[in-house]
């Protein structure tokens, strides 16, 4: 739902009628309320999500070791990168990374409170961390074990890459995909605003 | 930042609040995704009327790239250490 072909068509529309001049409104004040509505939207939406308290209320704290090994993953490679690419800023680099893949909402956010640039970056960031784990699902648990895809899926463990991850690794890992989805795509909009914040 | 965080959690808050009404979950779902359509559609229009990014979007994927693959081989080495520390001895347990 979250991620879809029709969300990356209404970018694409709108990048193409920007660029030949068809759309002329500057509405800048609009958008910043636009995204506080989707806030709130977004947080209901996981308030009202029977799937979030009663995973929580089964598995308790445990069920937060693997999304904890994919946000100390994925922000350790962005610190190691960090080292080689500096000039895009430290900052900018970990907000990207903390999409975990849920590129509509994340670079919406940082599009928002950043630059428009960066909003370009993690969405097509985000993209690629999404197709890279629908494509080498099968590679990443011949090399890393049956784990592996969802930690590479991030936050799209739970809808989108879902299928391809219990095709690779096995039916049983179905509740820990969930899970793992779930709670990353809480702490998206968390984080990432938290890290642009800093 | 501090109004962002406040209303995503006032809205989990109320969300807890309505869980019962199961009417709501489909069409907030659908407002939630026609209000992405439209920020990713005025995103995009500024950016396609945007000279500096549109020409620079080859350095902009570049880095897009270099994050994603970043972020995702440190998943992976996370995921292969869990996998080795607690999941291999105990994995029949959380079947379903």
């Amino acid at each position: 739902m979250k991620n879809s072909l029709a969300i990356l068509l209404f970018f694409a529309v709108g990048v193409l009628m920007g660029n030949l001049g068809w759309f002329n409104l500057a509405g800048d004040g609009a958008s910043t309320y636009a995204l506080y509505f989707l806030m709130l939207l977004v947080g209901v939406s996981i308030g009202t999500d029977p799937r979030v308290f009663s995973i929580w209320s089964r598995y308790g704290i445990r069920i937060l070791l693997l999304p904890l090994g994919t946000i100390i993953g994925t922000l350790g490679g962005i610190s190691l990168l960090f080292l080689l690419i500096p000039s895009v800023g430290y900052r900018e680099l970990l907000a990207v990374g903390a999409g975990f893949g849920y590129y509509s909402l994340s670079s919406i956010i940082i599009s928002e409170m950043h630059s428009e640039s960066l909003g370009v970056v993690a969405l097509l960031s985000n993209i690629i961390r999404e197709v890279v784990t629908l494509l080498t699902a099968p590679l990443m648990v011949y090399l890393f074990g049956k784990l592996a895809p969802i930690a590479g899926a991030g936050a799209t463990s739970m809808d989108t890459t879902l299928p391809v991850i219990l095709h690779s690794s096995g039916k049983e890992v179905a509740v820990l995909a969930l899970a793992h989805g779930i709670v990353l795509t809480i702490l998206v909009p968390l984080l990432v605003p938290l890290i642009l914040g800093m | 930042m501090i109004e962002i965080i406040a209303l995503l959690l006032f809205g989990i808050i109320a969300g807890r609040r309505l869980v019962h009404y199961k009417r709501l979950q489909p069409w907030l779902d659908r407002l939630i995704l026609w209000s992405i359509f439209g920020l990713l559609f005025f995103l995009g229009l500024s950016i396609g009327r945007n000279p500096e990014i549109m020409h620079h979007l080859p350095t902009l994927g570049l880095t897009a790239a270099l994050i994603s693959l970043a972020a995702i081989t440190g998943s992976l080495i996370m995921a292969w250490l869990l996998h080795k520390l607690f999941f291999k001895t105990k994995k029949k347990e959380h079947e379903e």
